[in-house]
Order: structure tokens, then C-alpha cells, then sequence
């Protein structure tokens, strides 16, 4: 029952109050929007994923020279190098992923029921 | 979709078995399952199988472990073993030996999370959100309490405000600055996991809708491929968080790396 006890308890309490939000939103109701916002939101849904993917595709490839050029330059390095590539690829693709999520929810959840 | 509310056998089993008692309880806290729900969500099903198939496993090896003659799985379990514990030294540094058990234990959670999807009958726990946020809250609880026990609540807090060789007037620009990144750390694991499994679940199961023979299953090699890479990213990021949170002043590293490090 030490400071470290009640550190811990403190901190997990305030983990579960950050999601506590997310029951708020069960009571919303959802009103019927237009068509005209659902085609919008399907268009913007697959122009918004083109956008990502490319940019995800350009950052990456500029990662991915510079690491395969440095194990050119130093191949005794190689493992060293290749575990910062596969972490930096890891987090440029989880923007783009962040962005797949959005588009999925868009096409598939549909939060504007027509 | 409908084919996304796919029954499986082993819920609606354990559903069956346990529902009502399960039911009852929360019924009685206040919280009501609505009639056409399961009692227990598909999820925390396969968790639990997670869990009882693994605690299963390690009982029998222990009890076939040995120290003069190693079995072939004992010598891959010792390599596997020594491989994170590697890991865990180069970004922990000294004190990586006590971060072994928690580190492997998400990871193996995780990997077999990811890969039950791809075996029929059986669905990703990692596929939902609330699998991958309570991983993810897990370990940012974790990181924060060891990185208060080895050094102290105020010298920890200290390093949120002002990191080690900065003057001290930047404080207000570091701490909502420092705070958002350690809020965004819990947001990007979670949201990272969920989207690639769940993502993959979905492209496999339109591709089952459009063409069922043998279109899916360069995806469901990807999917082995993708599982694999997220868990070991889910503890390598772990690592480098604990390594940020535990490091003392006399070697630390760059602070400048770890905020760089972020989403």
C-alpha cells in the first residue's frame, strides 16, 4: 500500500476517463442527410485515400533509397540500418492507414444514413 | 454488410454456455445486453481463447524442459527468448531484463491475435478497437509507472517540463507539447493495429464475396506478413517508450530522438 501502489491506481483511473467519452455518443441521434452529402463523402472517402497512398509511396520510397544506399556504403551496418527502415516504414504507413480507417468508416459504417 | 456479422461457432458455444449467467450480472450492474446481442462480444472470446490456448501450452513445456538435454523446441524458445531480450538491451539499456516478461507476453498475444483471423472459424481480436486500445493503455499505464519508480515522481515530471541540458524557460512550450506526444503515442499503437488487421480482415472477406477460389489468397499471404511486421512493431515501439520513460541522467540519450520519433 505504498506511493507506488496508489501512483499506479491513479494513473489507470485516469486511463479508463479517456474513454469514457465514447459513451456519449451512443444517445446522438442521426438525423437523414441528403444524398448529395452521402456521394460527397464517398468522393472525398476515395480521393482522400488516392492522395495518402501517394504520399505514403513517395516518403517511403525517399526512406527506403536512403537506407538501401547506406548498406551499400557500410554493409557491416545492415542490421542496424534495417531495423530503422522497417520502424520508420512502419510509421509513415500508419498515417496512411490513419487515412484507410476514415475511408473505411465513410464506405462502410456509413454515419450518413441517406 | 451482412456477411460482416458472420456467426461463429465457437461464440455462439460460449455464448450458450455462459450467456446467461453473464447477463444476469450485468443486468444487475445497471448495463442491460440488448436481446439480439451476444452476452459475451466475439472478441473477449477470442481473447480468452488466446489466453487458455497459451497458459495450456506453456504448462506442458515446462514440464518438458530440460538443462542437460534440450529438446529442439526448448533451443527455439531460448533463441526466440534471446532475440527480444537483445532488443530490449539496446533500447533499455542495463535494466532490460525485468521488461522481458510484459514485452514477449504482448508480443505473443498480439502475433496469435493477428494470425487467428486468417484460420476459418476463428475472427482477430485485434480487429476491434477495443482489443487494441486496452493493449495500448496497457502499456502506456506501464511505461509511466516505471518510468516513475526509477526516478522518482518529481524528476520524471521534471523531464516532461524541461529535458535534460535545456534551459529551464522553455517549459511552456515543452509541456502541452510534451503531453500531446504521449497522448498521440496511446492513439497512433492503438489506431495502427486496428487498421491494418481490420483493414486486411475487410479487403479478404470482399475479395471472398467477389471471387472465392483462389483470388484471396495472395491477400491472406500479405495478411501472415502484415501480422507478423505489426506485432513486432506494436513491442518494438513499447521498447523505445520504456527506454525514453526509464532512462536516468547519466545515459540518456538525445532527447530530441524519441520526440522525433512520433506519429
Amino acid at each position: 500500500m505504498s506511493k507506488r501502489f496508489f501512483v499506479s491506481v491513479g494513473l489507470i483511473v485516469l486511463a479508463i476517463g479517456f474513454v469514457s467519452p465514447l459513451h456519449a455518443q451512443e444517445a446522438a441521434a442521426r438525423a437523414a442527410t441528403s444524398t448529395e452529402v452521402v456521394r460527397w463523402s464517398i468522393i472525398t472517402a476515395g480521393f482522400a485515400l488516392a492522395i495518402a497512398a501517394a504520399f505514403g509511396a513517395i516518403s517511403q520510397a525517399k526512406g527506403l533509397s536512403a537506407a538501401v544506399e547506406g548498406i551499400a556504403r557500410n554493409p557491416s551496418a545492415a542490421g542496424e540500418i534495417r531495423g530503422n527502415l522497417i520502424l520508420g516504414l512502419v510509421l509513415i504507413e500508419s498515417l496512411v492507414i490513419y487515412v484507410l480507417l476514415i475511408s473505411l468508416i465513410l464506405f462502410f459504417v456509413k454515419p450518413f444514413p441517406v | 454488410m451482412e456477411k460482416l456479422e458472420h456467426e461463429l461457432w465457437i461464440v455462439q458455444a460460449v455464448n450458450a454456455a455462459f450467456g446467461p449467467a453473464v447477463r444476469a450480472v450485468l443486468r444487475a450492474l445497471g448495463r442491460p445486453v440488448p436481446e439480439g446481442a451476444h452476452a459475451i462480444p466475439d472478441y473477449l472470446v477470442m481473447s480468452a481463447l488466446i489466453v487458455v490456448a497459451w497458459i495450456a501450452v506453456c504448462l506442458w513445456l515446462r514440464s518438458r524442459l530440460s538443462v542437460e538435454r534440450p529438446g529442439r523446441l526448448q533451443i527455439l524458445i531460448e533463441d526466440g527468448l534471446s532475440l527480444m531480450q537483445s532488443m530490449i538491451n539496446d533500447y533499455v539499456g542495463h535494466k532490460g531484463p525485468r521488461y522481458l516478461a510484459i514485452v514477449t507476453t504482448m508480443f505473443v498475444f498480439i502475433l496469435t491475435g493477428n494470425l487467428m483471423g486468417l484460420v476459418p472459424g476463428l475472427k482477430s481480436p485485434t480487429g476491434n478497437i477495443n482489443v487494441t486500445l486496452g493493449c495500448a493503455l496497457t502499456v502506456a499505464v506501464y511505461y509511466h509507472v516505471e518510468g516513475i519508480k526509477e526516478q522518482g515522481l518529481g524528476s520524471y515530471l521534471k523531464h516532461f517540463a524541461a529535458p535534460p541540458g535545456a534551459p529551464l524557460f522553455i517549459a511552456p512550450i515543452m509541456l502541452p507539447i510534451e503531453i500531446i506526444s504521449h497522448l498521440s503515442r496511446v492513439l497512433s499503437l492503438s489506431l495502427r493495429l486496428f487498421g491494418n488487421i481490420f483493414g486486411e480482415e475487410l479487403v479478404i472477406l470482399i475479395l471472398f464475396s467477389i471471387i472465392p477460389f483462389l483470388v484471396p489468397v495472395p491477400m491472406m499471404f500479405l495478411g501472415i506478413i502484415t501480422a507478423s511486421l505489426q506485432a513486432f512493431i506494436f513491442v518494438l515501439l513499447t521498447t523505445i517508450y520504456l527506454g525514453g520513460a526509464v532512462a536516468t541522467e547519466h545515459e540518456h540519450h538525445e532527447h530530441g530522438e524519441m520526440v522525433a520519433g512520433e506519429v
